[in-house]
């Protein structure tokens, strides 16, 4: 039993890991602001949740996995308001060239 | 290496590098941020200093522990104080840098 | 052991890059940018050599603080626009200041590596008196037992430098408001994080407060996440900087110094000595303590990025 929630947490945070270098892929490669910013909440968040889902298993008491999946709600809340105020940013400067 | 050795030599480093730019950069601002980088570096040498003195339980000796929260909170506030300083000069004389050639002469008024 | 050593070079490799980055960076906005993420990678650093008191605190102050401070700084110089001005040194200066950082770079190297060998520790002694304190955490018991003395200075140090900032704004405005920390009209995106995240965040910050009698934590780390959720209440416009000169203002800033100083006076009559908590009850007190610690910092920390008065009081 322990053996398949090992086996499971390595395949979620590796698939975390994942999404964490896609997303940092189209940081670097993607044309234009808007769409590297696009990509990186995604791919961020995904990957966080993904990290979070592996970590479940390991957390000590449900307590502590309760707190895991509230720190990802979090960062859900704070990287979507922040995106939003980039976005904005980002169409200010574009309108004021 | 252990993370000691690992972490030890990152902080000589960059204590290195914070002094440098703590020399080398014109601007205030970034002489602050350098400053703050100094001050991290020598905090990371007292974590290791506090690594290996892990005995009696503790997978680390305390008292650098407490020593190095003291300090960080006393750096943030003479970062504010420098800060501070930095933007009245600035409403003063329109400069960034201590060169008084880049002054303007006709500032004075406060901000907003 | 190998997946721990190759974790420790990288995150090494990231951290000195990334300073020398912020060092040497070109743009003040690119530098301020790589000094916060160089104060969050510093704190896994921190939790790699077992220390997350210090982890706790070096994310919340020494990225997160100083970071909104420079960042507010910054942008009322409008100095992120402009790029570095001229009077950079020239190279023979910049080759001296040079040699000079990597000779304390390589002497501090050399001094770390050359540490003794069975370390000198104080542990044992920190966790001798961790019985008679009733406390769990080894980090607290430090700050407020054993060096309770460095502490209280702190928390003084703490309210001096407020008063530092504030007396830095022009005479005529002492007593009123600092100026503004957001926009005229913030983006309704920021309002919505403000409102949503602010009652969250102070019951993270009082929760982290609590339980750092056993488990890591503090009345730093959890001040400073209430100063955050005060600062972000801020910078939405939701609440604004208060005036200087209320009463009610300056009251929560001292009164974690004084309750501090006041406990030590009674020391004396309580437990023998000057700054010594009465036996038996040296948890209560502690707590007691720093709670009111807990007020004053999360009341000092916006006030230092708030800066120096800038509105006339009002008559």
């Amino acid at each position: 039993m322990t053996l398949a929630l090992d086996i499971f947490s390595l395949l979620a945070i590796a698939a975390g890991a994942f999404f964490f270098l896609a997303g940092t892929v189209a940081l670097l490669r993607f044309p234009d602001s808007l769409s590297r910013l696009h990509a990186l909440t995604k791919a961020d968040n995904l990957g966080l949740g993904l990290v979070v889902l592996g970590l479940l298993p390991r957390a000590d008491g449900p307590l502590a996995a309760m707190k895991l999946v509230i720190l990802w709600g979090l960062v859900q809340l704070s990287s979507g308001a922040v995106a939003q105020m980039i976005g904005a940013a980002l169409r200010r400067r574009e309108a004021a060239r | 290496m252990s993370v000691s050795s690992i972490a030890g030599i990152a902080g000589a480093m960059l204590v290195g590098l914070g002094l440098y730019g703590f020399i080398v950069s014109p601007q205030l601002l970034r002489k602050v941020l350098a400053f703050s980088v100094l001050g991290s570096g020598v905090f990371l040498l007292f974590g290791v200093v506090a690594r290996r003195g892990a005995g009696a339980g503790f997978h680390a000796d305390p008292v650098p522990q407490a020593l190095v929260i003291t300090g960080i909170v006393v750096a943030f506030a003479a970062s504010a104080i420098a800060v501070a300083l930095i933007l009245r000069l600035y409403a003063e004389t329109g400069g960034v840098t201590l060169d008084p050639d880049a002054w303007s002469k006709d500032r004075g008024q406060s901000q907003e | 052991m190998t997946f721990y050593r190759a974790l420790d070079l990288s995150l090494a490799l990231l951290v000195v890059g990334i300073a020398a980055w912020t060092v040497l960076s070109r743009d003040l906005f690119g530098a301020v940018v790589g000094y916060v993420a160089y104060g969050l990678l510093l704190a896994i650093v921190w939790v790699r050599l077992l220390a997350p008191d210090v982890a706790l605190t070096e994310a919340a102050i020494g990225g997160g603080a100083t970071g909104v401070l420079i960042i507010a700084a910054g942008s009322r110089l409008r100095s992120m626009q402009t790029s570095e001005p001229g009077d950079t040194a020239n190279g023979i200066q910049k080759a001296l200041a040079a040699a000079l950082s990597a000779l304390v770079a390589i002497a501090l190297a050399a001094v770390m590596l050359l540490l003794p060998e069975p370390a000198p520790t104080l542990a044992p002694q920190a966790a001798g008196g961790l019985e008679a304190a009733g406390l769990g955490n080894p980090v607290t018991a430090t700050l407020m037992v054993y060096r309770g003395f460095d502490t209280m200075l702190e928390k003084a140090v703490l309210v001096l430098a407020v008063v530092g900032v504030w007396s830095i704004g022009p005479d005529r405005f002492w007593g009123g408001a600092p100026a503004p920390l957001g926009r005229t009209r913030p983006k309704r995106a920021l309002v919505f994080l403000a409102q949503m995240i602010a009652p969250l965040g102070v019951l993270i910050g009082l929760h982290i407060f609590w339980v750092s009698a056993d488990e890591p934590g503090g009345a730093f780390q959890g001040g400073a996440i209430l100063a955050a959720m005060w600062i972000i209440v801020m910078i939405a416009r939701l609440a604004d900087p208060p005036r200087v000169g209320s009463r009610a203002l300056r009251l929560a800033l001292v009164s974690g110094p004084a309750v501090f100083v006041i406990v030590a006076l009674l020391g004396p009559f309580l437990g023998g000595s000057f700054l010594s908590y009465p036996p038996g009850f040296v948890k209560p007190v502690i707590l007691f303590v720093e709670a009111f610690m807990l007020l004053s910092i999360a009341a000092a920390i916006p006030l230092l990025i708030a800066g120096p008065p800038l509105r006339s009081p009002r008559p």
